[in-house]
Parts: C-alpha cells; sequence; structure tokens
C-alpha cells in the first residue's frame, strides 16, 4: 500500500500520459473514421474500394505491428515524427479508426433508406444527405459500440509503454521492478487508473445513450 | 519437445550466420586447443578434482544465447569467452576437449542446476552478489562487466563516458537497473525507454537516439548482430564481477579453480580467449584481469 502513496506523482504522471493519449487518439479517430466510413458508403466505386481496404488492412494487423511501424518503419522512409509519443499517437489513431469506421457505417446502415432518397428527391447533394440527414440519425445508433472502441482504446494505449511512452503500464514495470514484492500493490494501482477512466465512460455512455434515444 | 529444442538451436544458429559468421569463424579457429590438456594431472582422492579426472568428463552450465560469452553457433556447438574459460578449466582437470559437456542454463536456473547437481560448474555471465553467495560458492571473479555506452558507428556525438549523455537521448529498457542508474545519478540525460533492448539498437540505426547504455556484454551482442551500424564506447561504469559457480562449501575445489583462473591471467591464455570470443566481436583488446576474490 505505501508503494502506491511513496509513488503517487509517478503514478498520476502515467495516469495523466495514458488520459492524455487516449483522449487526442480518440479526437483524432473519431474524424478519421467518420470520413472513413463517409468514404465506404459513398456512390463512387473507387473511394469506396479506398475505404474498404484501409479497414480490412489496417483492422486485420496487430496494433503492436502498427506501433512498429510507426516508430521504426516511418523514420527509414524518412518521415520522422517528432517523438515517440507522436508515433504511438498516430499508430492509435489509424488503428482506432478502422473500428469507429465501422462502427459509424453499421449505424449508418441502420437509417431508414427513404431518409437519404427523401433528401436526395429536395435536391441534396451526397455530402449533405450524408452530413444532414443520414449521420445524425446514425450517431445516435452507435453510441454503444461507440463506447466499446472507447474502452478498447484507452486499454490499448498501454502498447505505447514498450515503444518509449511512459503511461500508467510503463510505471508499473518500473515499479515492478525497483519494488521487489509489491508487485500486487502496483498492479491494482495502475488497473485502479484504467478504471477511473473506463467506468465513469460506460456510466456516461448509457446516459447518452437514453438522451438520445430516438422513438420510431 | 525435442523438435522444438532443434528448431529453437537451428534459429539461434541462422541469426547468428547471418549477422556474425565471419567474426564467430574466426573465433573458434584462434580458440582451438588455446591450452593443453594436463594428462599428467594427478589430485588428492576424494576431492571435486580427483572425481572429474577420473571421470574424464564434466558438465558445465553456461548461456546459449549470449553473443561473445556463451552462444549455439550453427553447427550446434557452444562459443564464447565463458565457453573457453570452460574448456581451461577441463583441461588443468585432465579432461580432453570431447569429454566437456555444455548445458544451457538460463538466469533463473543457475542456483538450481548447481545444487542439484544437473552440472558440475556454472560459467553463465554470473554476477557474484551476496544472496547467491547464501546458496551458491564462486571462484573468480574472471571478467568485470559493466554498464557501459553503445552509439552509432563513429559515434558522431563523440560521447566517451556517461557525463557526456547529458542532454543527449538515451536508451535503455524501462525499469532495468543501468536505466535507473542514468535516471539518478545522470539526470541530465533524456531517458528513452522500450520494453526490450533490441528496439533500442532499432532506435539507434534509425538516429532516433544518440546512445543505448546496459550492461557492455548485452551491448557487445547488440554490436555483433549491428552489422558495422554500432559501436561499443568501452568505458563501463559500474561493476558486475562474473564468477564461476560450484557447489556449496567445496572449498578445496573453489581454491582449485581461483588457481587455474591466476594461472590463465598469467600464462596469456586467459586474454587469447578473450580475443578469440568477446574481443573479436567488439574489437576491443582485453581489459585488465580482475583480482580473484578468495573470500
Amino acid at each position: 500500500m505505501s508503494v502506491l502513496i511513496d509513488n503517487l506523482p509517478l503514478l498520476l504522471r502515467g495516469f495523466w500520459m495514458t488520459l492524455v493519449l487516449s483522449v487526442l487518439a480518440w479526437i483524432g479517430a473519431m474524424v478519421l473514421g467518420t470520413v472513413l466510413a463517409g468514404l465506404r458508403v459513398s456512390p463512387s466505386a473507387p473511394l469506396r474500394g479506398l475505404g474498404y481496404t484501409y479497414v480490412e488492412l489496417v483492422r486485420n494487423t496487430p496494433l503492436t505491428v502498427v506501433f512498429f511501424f510507426m516508430a521504426f518503419g516511418l523514420p527509414q522512409l524518412d518521415l520522422a515524427l517528432p517523438s515517440f509519443f507522436w508515433s504511438g499517437l498516430l499508430a492509435l489513431v489509424l488503428y482506432t479508426a478502422a473500428f469507429v469506421c465501422e462502427a459509424i457505417r453499421s449505424g449508418i446502415n441502420a437509417v431508414p433508406p427513404g431518409q437519404a432518397e427523401a433528401a436526395r428527391a429536395l435536391g441534396m447533394p451526397f455530402g449533405q444527405v450524408l452530413g444532414q440527414v443520414v449521420l445524425p440519425q446514425a450517431i445516435r445508433t452507435v453510441i454503444p459500440p461507440l463506447g466499446n472502441v472507447w474502452i478498447a482504446l484507452v486499454k490499448n494505449s498501454s502498447i505505447a509503454s514498450a515503444f518509449a511512452v511512459t503511461e500508467l503500464t510503463a510505471v508499473l514495470s518500473r515499479l515492478s521492478n525497483a519494488t521487489a514484492g509489491a508487485l500486487v500493490w502496483i498492479g491494482l494501482g495502475v488497473a485502479l487508473g484504467y478504471l477511473v477512466i473506463t467506468l465513469p465512460s460506460g456510466w456516461a455512455v448509457s446516459r447518452f445513450e437514453r438522451r438520445l434515444a430516438v422513438l420510431r | 519437445m525435442r523438435i522444438t529444442r532443434y528448431a529453437a538451436a537451428l534459429a539461434a544458429g541462422v541469426v547468428l550466420a547471418g549477422c556474425s559468421s565471419s567474426a564467430g569463424d574466426q573465433a573458434a579457429d584462434q580458440a582451438e586447443n588455446t591450452v593443453a590438456v594436463e594428462t599428467e594431472a594427478s589430485f588428492a582422492a576424494g576431492t571435486t578434482m580427483a572425481e572429474l579426472n577420473e571421470a574424464g568428463s564434466i558438465t558445465i552450465g553456461t548461456k546459449f544465447d549470449q553473443p561473445g560469452f556463451g552462444l549455439l553457433n550453427p553447427s550446434g556447438t557452444p562459443e564464447g569467452f565463458d565457453v573457453e574459460m570452460g574448456k581451461i578449466i577441463a583441461a588443468k582437470l585432465g579432461i580432453p576437449e570431447d569429454g566437456v559437456e555444455f548445458v544451457e542454463t538460463v538466469s533463473a536456473n543457475r542456483e538450481a542446476f548447481i545444487q542439484n547437481g544437473t552440472v558440475d560448474l556454472v560459467i553463465a555471465t554470473y554476477t557474484i552478489n551476496d544472496a547467491r553467495k547464501q546458496v551458491v560458492d564462486f571462484a573468480g571473479p574472471y571478467y568485470t562487466a559493466g554498464q557501459d555506452i553503445m552509439v552509432a558507428a563513429g559515434n558522431p556525438e563523440g560521447i566517451a563516458g556517461p557525463d557526456d549523455l547529458a542532454g543527449k537521448n538515451v536508451c535503455s529498457v524501462e525499469g532495468s537497473t543501468p536505466a535507473e542508474n542514468i535516471r539518478t545519478n545522470y539526470p541530465q540525460a533524456q531517458l528513452t525507454l522500450f520494453d526490450v533492448y533490441s528496439k533500442c539498437a532499432d532506435a539507434l540505426a534509425n538516429g532516433q537516439v544518440d546512445a543505448v547504455t546496459t550492461d557492455n556484454v548485452i551491448l557487445t551482442g547488440l554490436v555483433a548482430n549491428g552489422g558495422d551500424a554500432f559501436e561499443l564506447v568501452g568505458n563501463p561504469f559500474t561493476e558486475e564481477p562474473y564468477g564461476i559457480g560450484l557447489t556449496k562449501d567445496d572449498t578445496e575445489f573453489r581454491n582449485f579453480l581461483n588457481d587455474v583462473l591466476e594461472e590463465s591471467f598469467e600464462d596469456g591464455s586467459w586474454e587469447a580467449a578473450w580475443d578469440a570470443t568477446a574481443g573479436a566481436i567488439t574489437g576491443t583488446p582485453a581489459p585488465e584481469p580482475p583480482a580473484v576474490d578468495r573470500y
């Protein structure tokens, strides 16, 4: 127990890094994932193909491999990122975007086709149909699956510990080596850090879901 | 089980063959018969030396994955500095080279292998410390390892020691003792911490870090596997004395081993063993032999 109190500043630094990494990655993944979902339902076959290829390529690659490529592959292509934090962040964004895309696409498919047809009949172009009619309805149905993607992202951010980002899991390996015999307490403290992020998220998701629910 | 073991040996061999075969071959050639077998050796009855001499065979535990110290070569025989030390000792016991059997020991099973008699000796980058002295005895040290620094070939940053790391990006492994040492004693160095050292080597090759620091023995392996990309600074700044582990309280055997070590320091066979193995990989001359600690 005392090992947690003694190392509280370090644990908090790790917690903060996990939180920053997750939130920034989530913002990036939501933007990219929405664009990808737009590609996947677009009327243009090449754009659909592009979206399909991206999603299948990225979501079927282990996240560790994505991290490895961002950390060590890009510099060999002379595309070095400013630090390992950025390569980790980019890996999380690119990887999570594929899952966000699929969640949103499932929501788009759940919107009755009559909605898009009616919007088109009013003369709206594809971008407007998607952005103003379909997506607002789609988002409501995908709150729970997006919640899952967020929780997975928070836990996936732990892989950054193996790629030179000192977040919660990195603190776990540092402290477990430095303090023999206190592994259980450190493990519990670090797990608690993740729970502090993910448990309220689950609660917030169900609140959102109820608030945004549409009676059909 | 058997197949996996062969596969592992083969894989280790392939890695070595791909990376440092010339150094390895050279090492093997130079290492042939550095010490003549003492065919006339005789020992007082009842001692471990007499038993081993009579049996004409000895079992030595060593590492099979530590380039320069103990590494299985493509043909399945271990080579390295620890292996050469084992051969020197066997020769002094009057045991011919085909009577020396090397068994793989890893860090976690070294004490157990000595205690239950699986091996007669452990020569496996084995640091002498007080906790281990409680369960086994140590002859030696025969080598003093220490934390050192690896830099890109040509040392572009001009790093000669830990004090030069200030303001530089230094790579190590999260939670390791060398990383902790840098954090406490050289706080001006910028630490980049991965989970394994191979990533540090990748980062150094890419120019993402300026230096890698850990025990020189591990760095030797990274230098060996890195083609000509890396070099060792060769200025260790901590001390890890490597000893030869044997059964606790076998004082006669320990004295014999210490005598053999001191002899090898003097007659040049220790230096020859170094030059043929770890020295051939790093290109560094043999250090001063350490003083044997007859505690």
